[in-house]
Protein backbone atom coordinates (compact mmCIF):
# COMPACT_ATOMS: atom_id res chain seq x y z
CA UNK A 1 0.00 0.00 0.00
CA UNK A 2 3.22 2.38 0.11
CA UNK A 3 3.89 5.48 1.99
CA UNK A 4 -0.36 6.03 1.40
CA UNK A 5 -2.59 5.36 4.65
CA UNK A 6 -5.00 2.70 4.63
CA UNK A 7 -8.25 4.07 3.53
CA UNK A 8 -11.23 4.20 5.61
CA UNK A 9 -13.99 0.69 4.18
CA UNK A 10 -16.97 0.57 5.62
CA UNK A 11 -19.19 -2.69 5.04
CA UNK A 12 -22.93 -2.44 4.88
CA UNK A 13 -24.32 -5.49 5.27
CA UNK A 14 -26.98 -7.09 7.11
CA UNK A 15 -25.70 -10.96 6.60
CA UNK A 16 -23.04 -10.92 9.70
CA UNK A 17 -21.25 -13.44 8.49
CA UNK A 18 -20.48 -12.52 4.67
CA UNK A 19 -19.42 -8.83 6.42
CA UNK A 20 -17.25 -10.89 8.63
CA UNK A 21 -15.26 -13.05 5.35
CA UNK A 22 -15.23 -9.55 3.99
CA UNK A 23 -13.64 -7.77 6.05
CA UNK A 24 -11.08 -10.53 6.83
CA UNK A 25 -10.12 -10.47 3.33
CA UNK A 26 -9.79 -6.96 3.38
CA UNK A 27 -7.41 -6.67 6.58
CA UNK A 28 -5.47 -10.11 4.88
CA UNK A 29 -4.66 -7.23 2.15
CA UNK A 30 -3.41 -5.10 4.74
CA UNK A 31 -6.59 -2.79 4.59
CA UNK A 32 -6.70 -2.40 8.31
CA UNK A 33 -9.54 0.42 8.94
CA UNK A 34 -12.72 -1.51 8.25
CA UNK A 35 -15.97 -0.69 10.01
CA UNK A 36 -18.70 -2.95 9.53
CA UNK A 37 -22.37 -1.36 9.64
CA UNK A 38 -25.23 -4.03 9.99
CA UNK A 39 -28.18 -2.09 11.19
CA UNK A 40 -30.29 -0.10 8.73
CA UNK A 41 -31.57 2.48 10.86
CA UNK A 42 -29.95 6.11 10.76
CA UNK A 43 -27.77 4.62 7.78
CA UNK A 44 -26.79 7.85 6.53
CA UNK A 45 -26.11 9.83 9.62
CA UNK A 46 -23.84 6.67 10.93
CA UNK A 47 -21.89 7.28 7.27
CA UNK A 48 -21.27 10.40 8.41
CA UNK A 49 -20.07 9.89 11.89
CA UNK A 50 -17.88 7.26 10.56
CA UNK A 51 -16.86 9.38 7.31
CA UNK A 52 -15.28 6.45 5.37
CA UNK A 53 -13.51 6.67 2.15
CA UNK A 54 -15.16 3.74 0.51
CA UNK A 55 -18.80 2.09 1.41
CA UNK A 56 -19.27 -1.39 0.43
CA UNK A 57 -22.74 -2.34 -0.09
CA UNK A 58 -24.90 -6.09 -0.72
CA UNK A 59 -27.13 -5.66 -3.89
CA UNK A 60 -29.52 -7.29 -1.54
CA UNK A 61 -29.95 -4.41 0.78
CA UNK A 62 -32.88 -1.83 0.19
CA UNK A 63 -31.00 0.90 1.33
CA UNK A 64 -28.61 0.99 -1.48
CA UNK A 65 -30.78 3.60 -2.51
CA UNK A 66 -29.96 5.60 0.30
CA UNK A 67 -27.00 5.58 -0.67
CA UNK A 68 -27.52 7.09 -3.80
CA UNK A 69 -28.63 10.17 -2.35
CA UNK A 70 -24.79 11.19 -1.69
CA UNK A 71 -24.29 11.20 -5.14
CA UNK A 72 -26.17 15.06 -5.07
CA UNK A 73 -24.78 18.21 -4.02
CA UNK A 74 -26.85 18.87 -1.40
CA UNK A 75 -27.39 20.43 2.17
CA UNK A 76 -27.92 17.10 3.48
CA UNK A 77 -24.97 15.63 2.15
CA UNK A 78 -21.57 16.65 3.53
CA UNK A 79 -18.97 14.53 1.22
CA UNK A 80 -20.37 13.50 -2.23
CA UNK A 81 -19.61 10.22 -3.38
CA UNK A 82 -19.28 8.73 -6.57
CA UNK A 83 -19.71 4.91 -8.39
CA UNK A 84 -16.32 2.94 -8.28
CA UNK A 85 -16.89 3.68 -12.09
CA UNK A 86 -16.61 5.60 -15.47
CA UNK A 87 -17.27 5.07 -18.73
CA UNK A 88 -14.34 2.58 -19.07
CA UNK A 89 -15.28 0.07 -16.25
CA UNK A 90 -18.14 -1.54 -17.56
CA UNK A 91 -16.76 -4.98 -17.14
CA UNK A 92 -16.23 -3.83 -13.00
CA UNK A 93 -19.86 -3.21 -12.98
CA UNK A 94 -20.86 -6.52 -15.04
CA UNK A 95 -18.51 -8.62 -12.45
CA UNK A 96 -19.98 -6.72 -9.26
CA UNK A 97 -23.65 -6.32 -10.68
CA UNK A 98 -23.11 -10.79 -10.34
CA UNK A 99 -21.16 -11.38 -7.22
CA UNK A 100 -24.23 -8.81 -5.47
CA UNK A 101 -21.80 -6.51 -4.25
CA UNK A 102 -21.51 -2.76 -4.92
CA UNK A 103 -18.98 0.24 -4.01
CA UNK A 104 -18.44 3.75 -3.63
CA UNK A 105 -15.91 6.01 -3.45
CA UNK A 106 -16.08 9.04 -1.44
CA UNK A 107 -14.93 12.19 -2.73
CA UNK A 108 -11.21 12.36 -2.48
CA UNK A 109 -9.86 9.02 -2.74
CA UNK A 110 -8.20 8.20 -5.79
CA UNK A 111 -10.30 5.72 -8.17
CA UNK A 112 -6.99 3.55 -8.93
CA UNK A 113 -7.01 2.73 -5.31
CA UNK A 114 -10.66 1.43 -5.31
CA UNK A 115 -10.23 -1.12 -8.05
CA UNK A 116 -8.01 -3.74 -5.73
CA UNK A 117 -10.70 -3.44 -2.72
CA UNK A 118 -13.71 -3.81 -5.37
CA UNK A 119 -11.70 -6.93 -6.54
CA UNK A 120 -11.41 -8.03 -3.40
CA UNK A 121 -15.05 -7.82 -2.53
CA UNK A 122 -16.32 -9.36 -5.63
CA UNK A 123 -14.11 -12.73 -4.98
CA UNK A 124 -14.86 -12.90 -1.15
CA UNK A 125 -18.49 -12.53 -2.07
CA UNK A 126 -18.36 -14.97 -4.92
CA UNK A 127 -17.11 -17.51 -2.45
CA UNK A 128 -19.31 -16.42 0.13
CA UNK A 129 -22.41 -17.51 -2.52
CA UNK A 130 -20.60 -20.69 -3.27
CA UNK A 131 -20.03 -21.66 0.56
CA UNK A 132 -23.52 -21.07 0.90
CA UNK A 133 -24.62 -22.76 -1.70
CA UNK A 134 -22.89 -25.81 -0.31
CA UNK A 135 -24.92 -25.46 2.58
CA UNK A 136 -27.79 -25.42 0.66
CA UNK A 137 -27.07 -28.59 -0.79
CA UNK A 138 -25.75 -30.29 2.64
CA UNK A 139 -29.09 -29.29 4.38
CA UNK A 140 -31.31 -30.27 1.34
CA UNK A 141 -28.76 -34.05 1.40
CA UNK A 142 -29.01 -33.85 5.40
CA UNK A 143 -33.03 -33.26 4.75
CA UNK A 144 -33.45 -36.03 1.93
CA UNK A 145 -31.80 -38.66 4.43
CA UNK A 146 -33.80 -37.99 6.98
CA UNK A 147 -37.13 -38.40 4.26
CA UNK A 148 -35.20 -41.91 3.14
CA UNK A 149 -34.91 -43.33 6.77
CA UNK A 150 -38.69 -42.70 7.25
CA UNK A 151 -39.81 -44.16 4.49
CA UNK A 152 -37.48 -47.89 4.97
CA UNK A 153 -38.97 -47.53 7.77
CA UNK A 154 -42.36 -47.86 6.43
CA UNK A 155 -41.61 -50.18 3.41
CA UNK A 156 -39.83 -52.34 6.23
CA UNK A 157 -43.17 -52.37 8.40
CA UNK A 158 -45.70 -52.66 5.21
CA UNK A 159 -43.49 -55.35 3.13
CA UNK A 160 -41.48 -56.93 6.13
CA UNK A 161 -38.29 -55.98 4.34
CA UNK A 162 -34.93 -55.73 5.87
CA UNK A 163 -33.46 -52.11 5.92
CA UNK A 164 -31.46 -53.23 3.09
CA UNK A 165 -34.11 -54.99 0.74
CA UNK A 166 -36.05 -51.25 1.18
CA UNK A 167 -33.48 -49.03 0.54
CA UNK A 168 -32.64 -52.04 -2.72
CA UNK A 169 -36.26 -51.01 -3.98
CA UNK A 170 -36.11 -47.25 -3.29
CA UNK A 171 -33.26 -46.93 -5.34
CA UNK A 172 -34.28 -49.36 -7.81
CA UNK A 173 -37.50 -47.71 -8.32
CA UNK A 174 -35.83 -44.42 -8.41
CA UNK A 175 -33.76 -45.47 -11.28
CA UNK A 176 -36.59 -46.91 -13.45
CA UNK A 177 -38.46 -43.63 -12.46
CA UNK A 178 -35.54 -41.42 -13.65
CA UNK A 179 -36.39 -39.93 -10.33
CA UNK A 180 -33.96 -39.14 -7.22
CA UNK A 181 -34.52 -41.29 -4.23
CA UNK A 182 -35.34 -38.55 -2.12
CA UNK A 183 -38.57 -37.77 -4.27
CA UNK A 184 -39.39 -41.45 -4.09
CA UNK A 185 -38.79 -41.88 -0.33
CA UNK A 186 -41.42 -38.34 -0.38
CA UNK A 187 -44.19 -39.89 -2.63
CA UNK A 188 -43.56 -42.65 -0.01
CA UNK A 189 -43.94 -40.38 2.74
CA UNK A 190 -47.03 -38.47 1.22
CA UNK A 191 -49.04 -42.06 -0.05
CA UNK A 192 -48.94 -42.89 3.32
CA UNK A 193 -50.06 -39.62 5.02
CA UNK A 194 -52.78 -40.03 2.62
CA UNK A 195 -53.88 -43.51 3.25
CA UNK A 196 -53.99 -43.32 7.54
CA UNK B 1 -40.83 -18.83 -28.34
CA UNK B 2 -38.37 -16.56 -28.30
CA UNK B 3 -35.51 -16.76 -25.56
CA UNK B 4 -35.78 -16.10 -22.46
CA UNK B 5 -36.52 -12.54 -20.61
CA UNK B 6 -35.73 -11.06 -17.84
CA UNK B 7 -38.10 -8.62 -16.59
CA UNK B 8 -36.97 -6.44 -12.94
CA UNK B 9 -39.75 -5.06 -10.92
CA UNK B 10 -40.15 -3.26 -7.69
CA UNK B 11 -43.00 -3.75 -5.65
CA UNK B 12 -45.58 -1.35 -6.27
CA UNK B 13 -49.17 -1.12 -7.84
CA UNK B 14 -47.66 0.61 -10.84
CA UNK B 15 -46.00 -2.75 -11.81
CA UNK B 16 -49.23 -4.16 -12.43
CA UNK B 17 -49.25 -3.91 -16.43
CA UNK B 18 -46.00 -5.97 -16.21
CA UNK B 19 -46.89 -8.58 -13.67
CA UNK B 20 -50.54 -9.11 -14.99
CA UNK B 21 -49.55 -9.60 -18.28
CA UNK B 22 -47.14 -12.47 -17.68
CA UNK B 23 -49.45 -13.75 -14.82
CA UNK B 24 -52.07 -13.50 -17.14
CA UNK B 25 -50.31 -15.35 -20.03
CA UNK B 26 -50.41 -12.04 -22.03
CA UNK B 27 -46.89 -12.53 -22.50
CA UNK B 28 -47.00 -16.31 -23.52
CA UNK B 29 -49.93 -15.46 -26.28
CA UNK B 30 -47.40 -13.06 -27.62
CA UNK B 31 -45.06 -16.27 -27.42
CA UNK B 32 -42.57 -14.46 -24.89
CA UNK B 33 -41.49 -16.32 -21.92
CA UNK B 34 -40.73 -13.77 -19.32
CA UNK B 35 -39.42 -14.39 -15.72
CA UNK B 36 -39.93 -11.53 -13.46
CA UNK B 37 -37.26 -10.68 -11.04
CA UNK B 38 -38.36 -8.74 -8.15
CA UNK B 39 -35.95 -6.17 -6.69
CA UNK B 40 -35.11 -3.97 -3.59
CA UNK B 41 -34.08 -0.82 -4.72
CA UNK B 42 -34.19 1.49 -8.26
CA UNK B 43 -30.37 1.14 -8.27
CA UNK B 44 -30.30 -2.45 -8.51
CA UNK B 45 -32.41 -2.76 -11.00
CA UNK B 46 -31.07 0.63 -13.23
CA UNK B 47 -27.47 -1.26 -12.96
CA UNK B 48 -29.11 -5.14 -13.87
CA UNK B 49 -30.66 -2.98 -16.93
CA UNK B 50 -27.56 -1.67 -17.82
CA UNK B 51 -25.43 -4.44 -17.42
CA UNK B 52 -27.82 -6.83 -19.65
CA UNK B 53 -28.73 -8.61 -16.60
CA UNK B 54 -32.47 -7.41 -17.25
CA UNK B 55 -33.75 -7.11 -20.78
CA UNK B 56 -36.40 -4.90 -19.49
CA UNK B 57 -37.45 -3.34 -15.85
CA UNK B 58 -40.35 -1.75 -14.17
CA UNK B 59 -38.68 1.54 -13.70
CA UNK B 60 -38.87 5.32 -12.46
CA UNK B 61 -39.15 7.78 -15.71
CA UNK B 62 -36.51 9.96 -14.58
CA UNK B 63 -34.02 7.58 -13.98
CA UNK B 64 -34.49 6.28 -18.01
CA UNK B 65 -33.61 10.17 -18.86
CA UNK B 66 -30.90 10.16 -15.96
CA UNK B 67 -29.23 6.89 -17.66
CA UNK B 68 -29.37 8.05 -21.21
CA UNK B 69 -27.82 11.14 -20.14
CA UNK B 70 -25.19 10.13 -18.44
CA UNK B 71 -25.82 11.55 -14.57
CA UNK B 72 -24.68 10.37 -11.86
CA UNK B 73 -23.77 7.06 -13.51
CA UNK B 74 -22.45 5.37 -16.40
CA UNK B 75 -24.35 6.51 -19.63
CA UNK B 76 -26.91 3.55 -21.03
CA UNK B 77 -28.98 5.12 -23.54
CA UNK B 78 -32.45 4.07 -22.66
CA UNK B 79 -35.72 3.73 -24.14
CA UNK B 80 -39.54 3.81 -23.13
CA UNK B 81 -41.99 2.54 -25.19
CA UNK B 82 -44.76 2.24 -22.55
CA UNK B 83 -45.70 4.14 -19.24
CA UNK B 84 -46.79 1.31 -16.55
CA UNK B 85 -48.10 4.34 -14.31
CA UNK B 86 -49.20 7.81 -14.23
CA UNK B 87 -50.20 9.89 -10.85
CA UNK B 88 -49.96 7.23 -8.56
CA UNK B 89 -47.79 8.99 -5.98
CA UNK B 90 -48.79 11.07 -3.24
CA UNK B 91 -47.81 13.00 -0.03
CA UNK B 92 -48.68 12.03 2.79
CA UNK B 93 -47.49 13.67 6.52
CA UNK B 94 -47.04 12.29 10.13
CA UNK B 95 -50.16 13.50 12.39
CA UNK B 96 -48.44 16.09 14.56
CA UNK B 97 -47.13 17.87 10.94
CA UNK B 98 -51.07 17.62 9.39
CA UNK B 99 -52.30 19.48 12.66
CA UNK B 100 -49.82 21.76 12.35
CA UNK B 101 -50.47 22.46 8.69
CA UNK B 102 -54.40 22.58 9.15
CA UNK B 103 -53.97 24.85 12.12
CA UNK B 104 -51.80 27.40 9.69
CA UNK B 105 -54.19 26.98 6.09
CA UNK B 106 -55.90 29.37 4.77
CA UNK B 107 -58.29 27.75 2.17
CA UNK B 108 -58.98 24.66 0.84
CA UNK B 109 -56.92 21.82 2.74
CA UNK B 110 -56.99 19.94 -0.96
CA UNK B 111 -55.68 22.95 -2.50
CA UNK B 112 -52.22 21.88 -2.92
CA UNK B 113 -51.02 26.09 -2.69
CA UNK B 114 -53.01 26.58 0.44
CA UNK B 115 -51.08 23.69 1.39
CA UNK B 116 -47.58 24.80 0.48
CA UNK B 117 -48.34 28.23 2.56
CA UNK B 118 -49.04 26.64 5.40
CA UNK B 119 -46.03 24.38 4.78
CA UNK B 120 -43.81 27.93 4.74
CA UNK B 121 -45.74 29.26 7.74
CA UNK B 122 -44.89 26.14 9.79
CA UNK B 123 -41.15 26.20 8.20
CA UNK B 124 -41.24 29.93 9.18
CA UNK B 125 -42.40 29.36 12.68
CA UNK B 126 -40.15 26.37 13.43
CA UNK B 127 -37.07 28.18 12.77
CA UNK B 128 -38.06 30.90 15.07
CA UNK B 129 -38.50 28.52 17.86
CA UNK B 130 -35.46 27.22 17.00
CA UNK B 131 -36.37 23.65 15.89
CA UNK B 132 -34.77 20.89 13.69
CA UNK B 133 -36.11 21.52 10.20
CA UNK B 134 -38.54 19.50 8.79
CA UNK B 135 -37.49 15.91 6.77
CA UNK B 136 -39.39 14.18 3.99
CA UNK B 137 -38.68 10.85 2.71
CA UNK B 138 -38.51 10.20 -1.00
CA UNK B 139 -37.79 7.50 -2.93
CA UNK B 140 -34.73 8.37 -5.15
CA UNK B 141 -32.83 11.18 -6.11
CA UNK B 142 -34.20 10.86 -10.21
CA UNK B 143 -37.73 9.94 -9.13
CA UNK B 144 -40.96 11.80 -9.94
CA UNK B 145 -41.72 11.82 -6.07
CA UNK B 146 -38.47 13.90 -5.23
CA UNK B 147 -39.57 16.41 -8.29
CA UNK B 148 -42.85 16.61 -6.91
CA UNK B 149 -42.54 17.38 -3.38
CA UNK B 150 -40.23 20.07 -4.87
CA UNK B 151 -42.61 21.73 -7.07
CA UNK B 152 -45.01 21.80 -4.42
CA UNK B 153 -43.02 23.28 -1.17
CA UNK B 154 -41.35 25.54 -3.51
CA UNK B 155 -44.69 27.04 -5.01
CA UNK B 156 -45.49 27.73 -1.53
CA UNK B 157 -41.85 29.92 -0.88
CA UNK B 158 -40.12 26.72 1.10
CA UNK B 159 -36.61 25.69 -0.35
CA UNK B 160 -36.32 22.38 -0.43
CA UNK B 161 -32.67 22.40 -0.47
CA UNK B 162 -32.46 24.98 2.45
CA UNK B 163 -35.30 25.09 4.26
CA UNK B 164 -36.36 21.17 5.00
CA UNK B 165 -34.31 18.44 4.40
CA UNK B 166 -35.22 15.66 1.97
CA UNK B 167 -34.07 12.08 2.31
CA UNK B 168 -34.38 8.90 -0.10
CA UNK B 169 -36.05 5.75 1.75
CA UNK B 170 -36.81 3.27 0.44
CA UNK B 171 -40.78 2.60 0.14
CA UNK B 172 -41.46 -0.32 2.86
CA UNK B 173 -39.23 1.81 5.02
CA UNK B 174 -41.59 5.05 5.18
CA UNK B 175 -44.37 4.15 7.64
CA UNK B 176 -41.51 2.95 10.13
CA UNK B 177 -39.76 6.00 9.65
CA UNK B 178 -43.00 8.37 9.95
CA UNK B 179 -44.03 6.34 12.60
CA UNK B 180 -40.45 6.61 14.54
CA UNK B 181 -40.43 10.20 14.19
CA UNK B 182 -37.17 10.35 11.88
CA UNK B 183 -39.11 11.67 9.09
CA UNK B 184 -41.98 14.23 9.15
CA UNK B 185 -43.84 13.38 5.25
CA UNK B 186 -42.74 11.39 2.62
CA UNK B 187 -44.17 11.58 -1.38
CA UNK B 188 -43.93 7.76 -2.22
CA UNK B 189 -46.28 5.54 -4.71
CA UNK B 190 -48.98 3.05 -4.16
CA UNK B 191 -49.36 1.17 -1.63
CA UNK B 192 -47.29 2.76 0.88
CA UNK B 193 -48.94 5.79 1.38
CA UNK B 194 -52.53 3.78 2.34
CA UNK B 195 -50.34 1.35 4.78
CA UNK B 196 -48.95 4.45 6.48
CA UNK B 197 -52.67 5.40 6.82
CA UNK B 198 -53.72 2.04 8.45
CA UNK B 199 -51.15 2.14 10.53
CA UNK B 200 -52.23 5.48 12.08
CA UNK B 201 -49.28 7.37 11.41
CA UNK B 202 -49.71 9.48 8.55
CA UNK B 203 -52.58 11.35 6.91
CA UNK B 204 -52.55 11.59 2.92
CA UNK B 205 -51.76 15.21 2.18
CA UNK B 206 -52.25 15.53 -1.46
CA UNK B 207 -52.30 12.72 -4.30
CA UNK B 208 -49.88 13.82 -6.70
CA UNK B 209 -52.34 14.55 -9.22
CA UNK B 210 -53.47 17.45 -6.82
CA UNK B 211 -50.05 18.95 -7.78
CA UNK B 212 -49.61 18.03 -11.38
CA UNK B 213 -52.90 16.92 -14.16
CA UNK B 214 -50.75 14.03 -15.89
CA UNK B 215 -47.21 12.64 -14.44
CA UNK B 216 -45.26 9.68 -15.70
CA UNK B 217 -44.03 8.76 -13.23
CA UNK B 218 -42.61 4.64 -13.86
CA UNK B 219 -42.00 3.34 -17.86
CA UNK B 220 -41.54 0.20 -19.04
CA UNK B 221 -37.31 0.61 -19.75
CA UNK B 222 -35.26 -0.98 -22.54
CA UNK B 223 -31.59 -0.73 -23.61
CA UNK B 224 -31.62 1.66 -26.81
CA UNK B 225 -29.31 -0.73 -28.24
CA UNK B 226 -31.12 -3.75 -27.36
CA UNK B 227 -34.29 -2.50 -28.59
CA UNK B 228 -32.75 -1.84 -31.76
CA UNK B 229 -31.47 -5.16 -32.63
CA UNK B 230 -34.90 -6.75 -31.23
CA UNK B 231 -38.06 -4.62 -32.54
CA UNK B 232 -40.08 -7.59 -32.84
CA UNK B 233 -39.40 -8.54 -29.30
CA UNK B 234 -40.22 -5.03 -27.76
CA UNK B 235 -43.38 -4.63 -29.71
CA UNK B 236 -44.14 -8.00 -28.35
CA UNK B 237 -43.98 -7.11 -25.25
CA UNK B 238 -45.56 -3.49 -25.38
CA UNK B 239 -48.79 -5.33 -26.78
CA UNK B 240 -48.78 -7.69 -23.56
CA UNK B 241 -48.44 -4.90 -21.80
CA UNK B 242 -51.14 -2.92 -23.34
CA UNK B 243 -53.60 -5.67 -22.88
CA UNK B 244 -53.14 -6.10 -19.07
CA UNK B 245 -53.20 -2.48 -18.78
CA UNK B 246 -56.62 -2.69 -20.21
CA UNK B 247 -57.49 -5.68 -18.16
CA UNK B 248 -56.63 -3.94 -14.95
CA UNK B 249 -58.32 -0.64 -15.87
CA UNK B 250 -62.08 -2.74 -16.48
CA UNK B 251 -63.77 -2.13 -13.08
CA UNK B 252 -64.66 -5.85 -13.00
CA UNK B 253 -61.60 -7.15 -12.96
CA UNK B 254 -60.09 -4.85 -10.09
CA UNK B 255 -60.86 -7.78 -7.12
CA UNK B 256 -59.10 -10.27 -9.58
CA UNK B 257 -56.04 -7.90 -10.44
CA UNK B 258 -55.13 -6.85 -6.63
CA UNK B 259 -55.49 -10.45 -5.54
CA UNK B 260 -53.25 -11.89 -8.20
CA UNK B 261 -50.19 -8.28 -6.78
CA UNK B 262 -51.58 -9.06 -3.27
CA UNK B 263 -49.31 -12.68 -3.57
CA UNK B 264 -45.95 -12.54 -1.68
CA UNK B 265 -44.30 -13.03 -4.41
CA UNK B 266 -44.81 -9.97 -6.41
CA UNK B 267 -46.41 -6.96 -3.79
CA UNK B 268 -47.00 -8.71 -1.12
CA UNK B 269 -49.50 -6.59 0.77
CA UNK B 270 -53.24 -7.04 1.39
CA UNK B 271 -55.60 -7.28 -1.04
CA UNK B 272 -57.97 -4.75 0.15
CA UNK B 273 -55.67 -2.02 0.54
CA UNK B 274 -54.51 -2.58 -2.67
CA UNK B 275 -58.06 -2.88 -4.22
CA UNK B 276 -59.00 0.86 -2.78
CA UNK B 277 -55.74 2.13 -4.93
CA UNK B 278 -57.18 0.29 -7.95
CA UNK B 279 -60.70 2.12 -7.17
CA UNK B 280 -58.66 5.60 -6.92
CA UNK B 281 -60.91 5.82 -3.08
CA UNK B 282 -58.27 6.10 -0.51
CA UNK B 283 -58.62 6.31 2.74
CA UNK B 284 -56.97 9.67 3.76
CA UNK B 285 -56.71 9.75 7.48
CA UNK B 286 -56.41 7.63 10.65
CA UNK B 287 -59.61 8.74 11.57
CA UNK B 288 -61.40 7.04 8.56
CA UNK B 289 -61.66 9.91 6.48
CA UNK B 290 -62.09 8.67 2.28
CA UNK B 291 -61.09 10.63 -0.67
CA UNK B 292 -62.18 9.46 -4.36
CA UNK B 293 -60.38 10.84 -7.32
CA UNK B 294 -60.65 9.90 -10.62
CA UNK B 295 -57.44 10.62 -11.52
CA UNK B 296 -55.33 8.90 -9.19
CA UNK B 297 -53.09 6.13 -10.41
CA UNK B 298 -54.05 5.83 -14.52
CA UNK B 299 -52.66 2.52 -15.18
CA UNK B 300 -53.69 2.41 -18.76
CA UNK B 301 -57.44 4.05 -18.87
CA UNK B 302 -56.92 8.34 -20.38
CA UNK B 303 -54.59 7.51 -22.87
CA UNK B 304 -51.40 6.98 -19.91
CA UNK B 305 -49.69 4.36 -21.52
CA UNK B 306 -48.61 6.20 -24.51
CA UNK B 307 -45.17 7.75 -23.55
CA UNK B 308 -45.40 11.17 -24.44
CA UNK B 309 -42.08 13.57 -24.77
CA UNK B 310 -43.76 16.47 -22.97
CA UNK B 311 -43.75 14.55 -19.74
CA UNK B 312 -39.68 13.37 -20.13
CA UNK B 313 -39.51 17.41 -21.14
CA UNK B 314 -41.39 17.71 -17.87
CA UNK B 315 -38.66 15.91 -15.96
CA UNK B 316 -35.34 16.98 -17.47
CA UNK B 317 -36.54 20.16 -17.03
CA UNK B 318 -36.69 19.23 -13.20
CA UNK B 319 -33.21 17.76 -13.12
CA UNK B 320 -32.17 21.50 -13.96
CA UNK B 321 -34.39 23.37 -11.80
CA UNK B 322 -32.49 21.83 -8.90
CA UNK B 323 -29.32 21.06 -10.17
CA UNK B 324 -29.19 18.05 -11.39
CA UNK B 325 -28.43 18.34 -14.83
CA UNK B 326 -27.09 21.01 -17.22
CA UNK B 327 -28.98 23.11 -18.98
CA UNK B 328 -28.42 22.03 -23.04
CA UNK B 329 -30.78 21.98 -26.23
CA UNK B 330 -28.96 18.49 -26.84
CA UNK B 331 -30.07 17.06 -23.54
CA UNK B 332 -33.30 18.05 -23.56
CA UNK B 333 -33.56 16.80 -27.26
CA UNK B 334 -31.93 13.57 -25.77
CA UNK B 335 -34.41 13.54 -22.98
CA UNK B 336 -37.48 13.46 -25.07
CA UNK B 337 -36.12 10.65 -27.24
CA UNK B 338 -36.30 8.25 -24.31
CA UNK B 339 -39.84 8.43 -24.17
CA UNK B 340 -41.20 6.41 -27.83
CA UNK B 341 -44.62 7.27 -28.51
CA UNK B 342 -43.76 5.85 -32.19
CA UNK B 343 -42.25 2.57 -30.84
CA UNK B 344 -46.18 2.17 -28.97
CA UNK B 345 -47.88 3.23 -31.60
CA UNK B 346 -46.22 0.70 -34.10
CA UNK B 347 -47.12 -1.63 -31.89
CA UNK B 348 -50.33 -1.46 -31.17
CA UNK B 349 -51.16 0.17 -35.20
CA UNK B 350 -52.18 3.46 -33.26
CA UNK B 351 -50.49 6.00 -35.27
CA UNK B 352 -53.44 8.25 -35.76
CA UNK B 353 -53.88 8.65 -31.98
CA UNK B 354 -50.05 9.00 -31.13
CA UNK B 355 -50.91 12.21 -33.49
CA UNK B 356 -53.76 13.65 -32.71
CA UNK B 357 -54.15 13.77 -28.50
CA UNK B 358 -51.67 16.11 -26.56
CA UNK B 359 -51.90 15.80 -22.73
CA UNK B 360 -50.77 18.72 -20.84
CA UNK B 361 -48.67 18.84 -17.58
CA UNK B 362 -50.78 20.69 -16.00
CA UNK B 363 -48.73 21.96 -12.84
CA UNK B 364 -51.03 23.69 -10.21
CA UNK B 365 -48.24 26.39 -10.16
CA UNK B 366 -46.45 28.47 -12.87
CA UNK B 367 -46.66 29.07 -16.44
CA UNK B 368 -48.17 26.60 -18.89
CA UNK B 369 -45.14 24.18 -19.56
CA UNK B 370 -43.92 24.49 -22.39
CA UNK B 371 -41.25 21.57 -23.93
CA UNK B 372 -39.35 23.77 -26.58
CA UNK B 373 -37.88 26.38 -23.86
CA UNK B 374 -36.81 24.93 -20.41
CA UNK B 375 -35.09 28.15 -19.48
CA UNK B 376 -38.30 30.50 -20.13
CA UNK B 377 -40.16 28.23 -18.11
CA UNK B 378 -37.56 27.85 -15.34
CA UNK B 379 -37.08 31.79 -15.29
CA UNK B 380 -40.68 31.71 -13.58
CA UNK B 381 -39.69 30.07 -10.91
CA UNK B 382 -38.24 32.06 -7.82
CA UNK B 383 -36.81 29.18 -6.19
CA UNK B 384 -34.40 26.64 -7.99
CA UNK B 385 -30.71 26.03 -8.14
CA UNK B 386 -30.98 27.17 -12.02
CA UNK B 387 -30.88 30.87 -12.91
CA UNK B 388 -31.01 32.44 -16.38
CA UNK B 389 -27.66 34.26 -17.16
Amino acid sequence: MGAESSPKIAIVDESPIRAAILEEGLREAGYTDVVRIGEMQSLLSRIYALDPDVIVIDLENPSRDILEQMFQVSRAVRRPIAMFVDQSDAASIQASVDAGVSAYIVDGLKKERLKPILDLCISRFNAFSKLQDELDRTKSALEDRKVIDRAKGILMKLKGLTEDEAYVLLRSTAMREKKKIGEIAQSILTASELLK
Amino acid sequence: MTRPLHIGFIPLIDAAALILAVDRGFTAAEGLDVTLVREVSWSNIRDKLNVGLFDAAHLLAPVAIASSLGLGHIKVPIVAPFNLGLNGNAITVSPPLHAALMAEIDGDRFDPMATARALSRVVASRRRGGAEPLTFGMTFPFSTHNYQLRFWMAAGGVDPDEDVRLVVLPPPFMADSIASGQIDGFCVGAPWNSIAVDRGVGHILHFVSDILERAAEKVLAIRAGWSEKNPQVVAALVRAASRAAEFIEQPQNRAEVAFVLARPEYIGVDADLILRTLEGRLKISPDGTFRECRRYLLLGREDASRPDPVQAAWLYAQMVRWGQAPMSAEALGTAKRVFRPDLYAAALDRGKLAANSPHPVGAFAGPNFDADDIAGHLASFRIGRWKPL
